[in-house]
């Protein structure tokens, strides 16, 4: 048995090299959105926590709570599946949008919230005696040292979260995993299988060594 | 309201599924004990290589945890399950499971394992080699219950992350608790069953999760 | 008060604070006039620092009074509070710079933010303060580069370049390592000099008789006596403040 032919066939590889090609940039920029929207609102919650009202506190405790306890593929089979009852239809892609970066706010939301309580009151009075209000505060001074200290983690959390848009596969995304399970069938081939854990790498190898570098450069900076 | 209940929350369909999910969560629970197990052991393993003063021993360590962290858990578990046939290896679903994550978790562990490691302080070990413990026992008993003491919230959430991971299982028609619900679902055309094992999940991650929100909080304010 | 008596810089009127139970404050009354260099000592636990933190409600007061330059601290919105802040500079046991930005970037940030400075301006002001308090080759280092007495000048400066009208200095000596404390009593002399009304509350009691017009005596929550240095050193006149004396110098020595 050829293991070559099978993993890597040339011509399999050529014939599903545009699809594939295609999958990475949706897996791509479906990745990027939901880092951006996901560090966005994330740090916006934190920031309405901090003016420690309980009507805001509340909602998005349990928010962060449900979105780290709950398996994101469960959610999006409840978005996906169980909106439509309701005369709500989402597209297949805006799903796995919404449930990665609600998911991803949920964890940013939690580390900013921790740094956020921790960092020494004088840090907010310098602030306070100084004319600057609440909110020129918390936007000057206390969440730039947030994201300081964070960088390691927020870097982790984004990359394990946008690897989650594999989960697109499974209510039809037409990402890297969808098509390669398609092409895998088409062809009966498992070439298309190597050709997409191979995408992967070259789209998160590198990330992976960025988030090592990012990790030795901030670990011992606070 | 009353549609979103009928929807989401009926009590009738969800006593219908209730069975079927009971025996998914039954399974889910059993795949949860064996990849954690394997997880822990592998990455404990691999992470003391990753931690070598030897090059040699460090370097394929770490190019292993960076490929697998690198790869979606879901691919690794497709390509095991459908693509190993095709040099004529067939796993059963559960054993593709146990394979994928084994690869991924470990190299997870891994890497927490490592970091917590690399926090104990270096005169540790000098101190135990200098009252004459082997380098094995200085690991055994010194460096390692420090560095699992210091990891230990970055350990339980990754847990609780695997966990939620076990879901995955279900694409390849591994009859765990999402598996099972969704099943009820496509036979009741009704989202119910998905809620209920929504529900179950968070019966048990919740108070982790609050327990590492805790955790976090009293670690950083200690440092 | 009569129409041809001046305004005070800053006056508290009948000042309460309350922790639950405890009384922190009972009925403070203190006037301290343009350019008057007011000296708070006492044990502690006697709530200067607490008196302190009201002039700027970083602490709520219970009740009372409080007016800078014959405006109210006191039952203000929000954003009048702010603006009432720029008058009243703070300078802290604990420095507080922010550590994630360059020394003249601590001293501008709030020039731009709530003095809405334009950046040229506030750069230059800037400068100039770090000037006075010694530091203006420091100006691109960042907090953690410098020694504690050099940040709390910096912190100084960044109270200064806000054109406060009343500093109010809380134990600003007492987290520094003892060959620091003299550089920052050093532009606090300074600034005495060129007429900057301040209440410092320390324990640097050489500096008190050096430098202050008034001492003020605290303990249990109100001022037991006040006076001018030499009457408040030389010839106390309580029970409370000749033990509290004879208990700082016999520390000191």
């Amino acid at each position: 048995m050829d293991f070559g032919n099978v993993f890597l066939n040339p011509e399999i590889i050529a014939t599903y090299m545009p699809q594939m090609v295609r999958a990475v940039w949706v897996t791509i920029w479906i990745s990027v959105l939901v880092v951006i929207s996901g560090l966005a609102l994330g740090a916006f919650l934190a920031g309405l926590r901090a003016y420690q009202k309980r009507w805001l506190a509340w909602p998005i405790v349990l928010f962060a709570d449900l979105m780290r306890a709950l398996p994101p593929l469960v959610l999006m089979l409840i978005l996906f599946f169980g909106l439509p009852s309701l005369g709500v239809i989402l597209s297949d892609w805006f799903v796995l949008y919404l449930v990665l970066t609600l998911v991803l706010a949920a964890f940013v939301e939690e580390i900013f919230w921790a740094t956020l309580t921790s960092l020494p009151r004088g840090q907010w009075e310098a602030g306070a005696a100084t004319g600057l209000s609440f909110n020129q505060v918390l936007v000057n001074v206390i969440f730039p040292q947030a994201v300081r200290t964070n960088i390691p983690q927020l870097v982790n959390r984004s990359l394990t979260i946008s690897k989650m848009t594999a989960y697109g596969s499974v209510i039809g995304v037409k990402e890297i995993v969808s098509v390669a399970g398609s092409a895998q069938a088409f062809s009966g081939s498992a070439t298309p299988l190597t050709m997409a854990a191979i995408a992967y790498l070259i789209i998160f190898f590198p990330a992976m060594l960025l988030s090592r570098y990012v990790e030795n450069r901030f670990h011992y900076d606070h | 309201m009353d549609t979103i209940i009928n929807a989401f929350f009926n009590i009738d369909i969800m006593r219908q599924a209730a069975p079927l999910l009971l025996k998914g969560a039954w399974v889910t629970l059993q795949l949860c004990a064996v990849v954690i197990i394997l997880g822990i052991s592998g990455g404990l393993a691999l992470g003391l290589l990753a931690s070598s003063k030897n090059a040699a021993v460090r370097l394929p360590a770490f190019v292993f945890i960076d490929v697998f962290r690198a790869i979606p858990p879901l691919i690794l578990l497709i390509l095991i399950y459908a693509g190993l046939p095709f040099i004529g290896i067939r796993v059963p679903p559960f054993v593709a499971v146990c394979i994928a994550f084994l690869l991924n978790n470990s190299a997870y562990f891994a890497e927490i394992f490592r970091s917590g490691i690399k926090s104990v302080a270096r005169g540790q070990t000098e101190a135990a080699r200098a009252t004459g413990l082997s380098p094995a026992q200085t690991q055994a008993y010194v460096i390692l219950p420090q560095a699992v003491r210091n990891v230990l919230p970055d350990l339980l959430s990754n847990v609780v992350e695997i966990v939620k991971l076990t879901s995955i299982a279900s694409v390849v028609s591994l009859t765990e608790l999402l598996y099972s619900a969704n099943m009820a679902r496509a036979v009741t055309y009704n989202s119910s069953p998905l809620v209920m094992a929504a529900l179950m999940y968070l019966v048990v991650l919740w108070p982790l999760v609050r327990v590492i929100s805790r955790f976090q909080r009293g670690l950083s304010i200690s440092s | 008060m009569s129409a041809s008596q001046p305004l005070p810089t800053l006056e508290i009127t009948a000042l309460e604070k309350r922790f639950g139970e405890t009384q922190v404050l009972r009925s403070i009354d203190l006037k301290v006039a343009n350019g008057e260099l007011v000296f708070v000592i006492g044990p502690s636990g006697s709530g200067k620092s607490t008196m302190l933190r009201c002039c700027n409600r970083l602490e709520e007061p219970t009740s009372g009074a409080i007016h800078v330059n014959g405006k109210p601290m006191l039952g203000i919105t929000r954003r009048d509070l702010d603006r009432m802040r720029l008058q009243v500079g703070m300078v802290f046991q604990g420095f507080f710079l922010y550590p994630h930005l360059s020394v003249l970037k601590n001293v501008t940030l709030a020039q731009r933010k709530a003095l809405k400075r334009p950046a040229a301006e506030a750069d230059a002001r800037a400068l100039e303060m770090l000037d006075k308090v010694g530091l203006k080759h420091k100006a691109n280092a960042m907090p953690g580069e410098l020694s504690g007495g050099q940040q709390q000048r910096v912190a100084i400066a960044r109270a200064l370049a806000l054109d406060p009208k009343v500093m109010l200095f809380d134990e600003p000596t007492s987290a520094l390592d003892p060959e620091l404390v003299g550089s920052v009593l050093k532009v606090m002399r300074d600034l005495r000099e060129g007429g900057m009304t301040m209440i410092v509350v320390s324990h640097e009691m050489q500096f008190a008789r050096e430098a202050a017009d008034r001492v003020v005596f605290m303990d249990g929550g109100v001022i037991v006596e006040q006076g001018i240095p030499d009457e408040i050193f030389g010839n106390p006149k309580s029970e409370r403040l000749r033990a509290f004396l004879s208990r700082v110098s016999g520390e000191a020595a």
